[in-house]
Order: C-alpha cells, then sequence, then structure tokens
C-alpha cells in the first residue's frame, strides 16, 4: 500500500478512490521484515484494511511515512493543538463562551490564562478577542480552548490588543501563511512593518502603523487568496511603488 | 441540441460546472446542462437548533428555490430527493449535533431539472470540503411514444414522453442510490434505461474527456 501511495502522489484524488494492500505484496524471508506503518492526515480515512479517500484534494507526501490530502475549505473544524483567534461572547460565572466560527462555542476558563489565581482573575471583556489553543476538540465534546501552554506559560497567547483588524481568509491561505519558508509571508515582509496575528480557523488580525496600512493589508491577504505566486508579487509590487 | 439516441448511442447536452462563485457561502457551484442551470450553496458543519439536532450526526437540510413565486409541493418532493441521495454519499456521523445547509437556485429549467439539482448539490458540497464516502451523479431519460429512449431530455422531448425518469448514481460502484420516475413503462423499459445511464455516467465520471 505504501509503494501505491507513494506513486500517486502530487495527483488529484476524489471521494470514493481507495488504496488496499494488493495481493503482490510479498514478504521476503530472507531479511530482517519490518512492518511498513502508514499515517493518515487529514482526508483519508481507515476502514477495516482499506483506506478511502473522503475530501477532494491533491494527496501529499512527507518523509518518512505521512500522507494527507491537501484540499481546500473555508469552513473551520477544530483540532487539539491549534491556535485559533475566538471573540468572546458570554461571561458566565468561571467560563467564557467564544465563538472560533465552527459549529458551537468553546469554552475558556479564567484559569486558563498565565499567572490568573481565584483572587486574581484576568481582565477579559465580551466582544475581547482571544488567541488560544484547543486543549479538548473532538466531535463528541464541547471544544475547550486554553491561553497557557504545558508548562503554565502563555507563549503569545491570551487576548490581544486594541487598534487592529480582525478579517477572514480561507484555511489554505492560513496554511500558507504559516508553511517554514513562506512566500506569501516574505512578499507581505517587504511592504511594510506590521504586526500580524494567524489563526487556524481562518481568522487574522492586523496592525500597522497607520489605519490606512492596516487596511492596505487586509485587502491585499483576502485578495490574493485566489491568485498565483506570480500574480501576488505583480500586485504586491504595484502597491509597494505606489506606496503611501 | 439533442438528438434522439439509437440503440447503441448515448448524447448528453453539452455539461458545464463551476466552483467558487459565491463568497459568502463556504462551498457553491453552478451546474448547466444544456439550458438547464441551478446553483447551489452549501453551508456546513454550522451551528444548529436544539430542536432539530440530532445526537450522532449532522443534520442535513435541503432548500429548493424555484424561479418565480414561492417553493411548493412539486419542490418539497424534489428536495426529499436530493436530502436523501445525500445523506447516503456524505459521512454525516462526523459531525455530529451540527447542520448541513444546501440550497438549490434554478436559474433556468430546459428539462431534466432534477438530475440538474444532484449534478449541482454534488460539486457544491465537494467545493465545500465535507467529507463524502463517494461521489454521486443524477441522470434522466425519457421514453416516446415510439418507445425510443432519449438521455437528457429537454423540456420539449420531456412534455411528449410518456415517462421520465431519473436516477442518482454513485461514483464507486455505478448503482443507482436514488430513482424518480413519472408515467407509465414497462419492466423491461426500465432495465433498459438503467444499462443506458451506465454509458452516460461513466462519461460524466472520466477526468479526461
Amino acid at each position: 500500500m505504501f509503494s501505491s501511495l507513494k506513486e500517486r502522489t502530487g495527483e488529484v484524488l476524489l471521494p470514493g478512490d481507495e488504496f488496499s494492500f494488493e495481493a503482490e505484496d510479498t514478504i521476503s524471508l530472507a531479511g530482517p521484515v519490518k512492518p511498513e506503518k502508514v499515517v493518515c492526515g487529514p482526508g483519508l480515512r481507515r476502514s477495516g484494511d482499506r483506506l478511502l479517500v473522503c475530501k477532494s484534494g491533491v494527496l501529499r507526501h512527507k518523509q518518512p511515512n505521512m500522507f494527507w490530502v491537501d484540499s481546500q475549505q473555508r469552513r473551520y473544524v477544530p483540532a487539539k493543538g491549534e491556535t485559533v483567534i475566538g471573540i468572546v461572547t458570554v461571561k458566565s460565572g468561571d467560563v467564557f463562551k467564544v465563538d472560533f466560527g465552527g459549529s458551537e462555542q468553546a469554552s475558556l476558563s479564567y484559569l486558563a490564562f498565565e499567572g490568573s489565581t481565584k483572587r486574581n482573575r484576568p481582565n477579559v471583556q465580551v466582544g475581547d478577542l482571544v488567541f488560544s489553543q484547543f486543549l479538548i476538540a473532538n466531535q463528541d465534546m464541547e471544544p475547550e480552548l486554553v491561553c497557557i501552554d504545558g508548562s503554565g506559560r502563555a507563549n503569545g497567547m491570551g487576548v490581544i490588543g486594541g487598534g487592529g483588524l480582525l478579517f477572514t481568509v480561507s484555511l489554505g491561505l492560513v496554511r500558507r501563511l504559516l508553511s517554514p519558508h513562506s512566500e506569501v509571508r516574505s512578499d507581505l515582509q517587504q511592504l511594510f512593518p506590521c504586526e500580524l496575528v494567524v489563526g487556524m480557523n481562518g481568522r487574522l488580525w492586523a496592525k500597522a502603523s497607520t489605519v490606512q496600512q492596516t487596511l492596505i493589508i487586509s485587502n491585499l491577504l483576502q485578495s490574493c487568496d485566489t491568485m498565483t505566486a506570480q500574480q501576488r508579487r505583480a500586485l504586491f509590487r504595484r502597491v509597494a511603488q505606489g506606496a503611501l | 441540441m439533442m438528438e434522439v439516441c439509437g440503440s447503441s448511442s448515448v448524447t448528453l447536452r453539452e455539461f458545464g460546472c463551476e466552483q467558487s462563485l459565491l463568497s459568502r457561502p463556504d462551498g457553491s457551484a453552478s451546474f448547466s446542462q444544456g439550458d438547464t442551470s441551478v446553483l447551489a450553496a452549501a453551508y456546513g458543519p454550522a451551528e444548529v437548533k436544539v430542536s432539530k439536532e440530532i445526537y450522532d450526526r449532522a443534520t442535513l437540510e435541503v432548500l429548493i428555490q424555484p424561479k418565480v413565486g414561492l417553493p411548493s409541493v412539486r419542490e418539497r418532493s424534489q428536495e426529499q430527493c436530493v436530502r436523501e441521495t445525500c445523506e447516503a454519499s456524505l459521512l454525516l456521523s462526523l459531525h455530529p449535533r451540527s447542520s448541513l445547509t444546501l440550497i438549490l437556485q434554478l436559474i433556468h429549467n430546459d428539462g431534466s431539472i432534477l438530475s440538474c439539482f444532484l449534478n449541482a448539490a454534488c460539486m457544491a458540497l465537494m467545493d465545500a470540503g465535507l467529507p463524502m464516502s463517494c461521489l454521486f451523479c443524477g441522470v434522466t431519460c425519457a421514453i416516446n411514444a415510439d418507445g425510443q429512449i432519449i438521455t437528457d431530455p429537454t423540456a420539449v422531448q420531456e412534455k411528449e414522453s410518456r415517462a421520465v425518469m431519473t436516477f442518482a448514481i454513485d461514483s464507486t460502484k455505478r448503482r443507482v442510490m436514488m430513482s424518480s420516475t413519472k408515467g407509465s413503462f414497462s419492466v423491461h423499459e426500465l432495465q433498459q434505461c438503467i444499462a443506458f445511464y451506465r454509458d452516460s455516467v461513466s462519461r460524466r465520471y472520466s477526468k479526461t474527456l
């Protein structure tokens, strides 16, 4: 199965395609036998001894044995460990309810902030933006967010200050921004300095030195979603030349 | 234009599809077969009202809007057909207590409308990135007074025929998922239509045309 997955890497797959153990998979009696392990990412599901494709997209591979389907989506489905930007909607007792754009609201305890105790409560109001990560995120339970990491430090998470702009883009653009050598991010760095918070639920928060620059950045990111790399570089160059 | 097919050839009208054309829905598609054209929008998985939520799977709602006027009983029965097909191919158990909404807007009706709704629905669900176990497509056949079978009939051909049948077929095993028939026909003619659909379906599902 590993070989059939490897040879279809880079191809477009549709729901209904499947991979199964072929009859020609032989075990050599001569050398040591290592069971081949395949790690399935998003878009692939295991059903018995077959691997089914459930989303349409391009099959990707990462060494040594990780496979997933790269698909485009606008709606966010929560996953454990992902950092998102949420909006506080309800403040009831010990728990805040946060809207992150999913099918239900997540809960955020007031003790899940750095340095907060029962006497020292964090300063969070309804309507504030919080940058937090998922502690519990599966289909059966209510999602739960925290603003601290495993060792109790904030690590960049918490309430986002005022003066910036929150806007939505597709999930694909967010993943491209967060990838290690992101071209979009390096093109953006050449324009003007700005502060950018990237939430994996498709929400971005940007703040530049003037309101006009903030609006330019938000418009650029929303429009470069569907552009090719060349069109995007041409657009950024045009903006940099006519810069204000 | 449409040709009356002989015993072994199947002709479909020119069909076309465009995805991601609307900015607000999570997935959208427009599908046209000849002059028949439908616009579909998919939302989900989103919040659901407590009265409509199902504890172990997503709630799928299909709304069909006609070109003029309010939806009537005919649209309700078409919604039922589309919803049953979608529920059979979507993996609803991955999103319990959520809602998936599919809105189909009729742009122009020139025959084979139910199969156009099915095709647009499948394209919109794919564009929204919802997990599916298989793709599906819709095909319409009409039997005219002489007993000839016409695939993908226009409105004029549907009116002159004595039976109109629509089938939804899945992409993996090429079996019938849903059938909706109108008029009088024999069992033999039904089996002939199902044999005809295999040809038209393999053409719709081929990635190279």
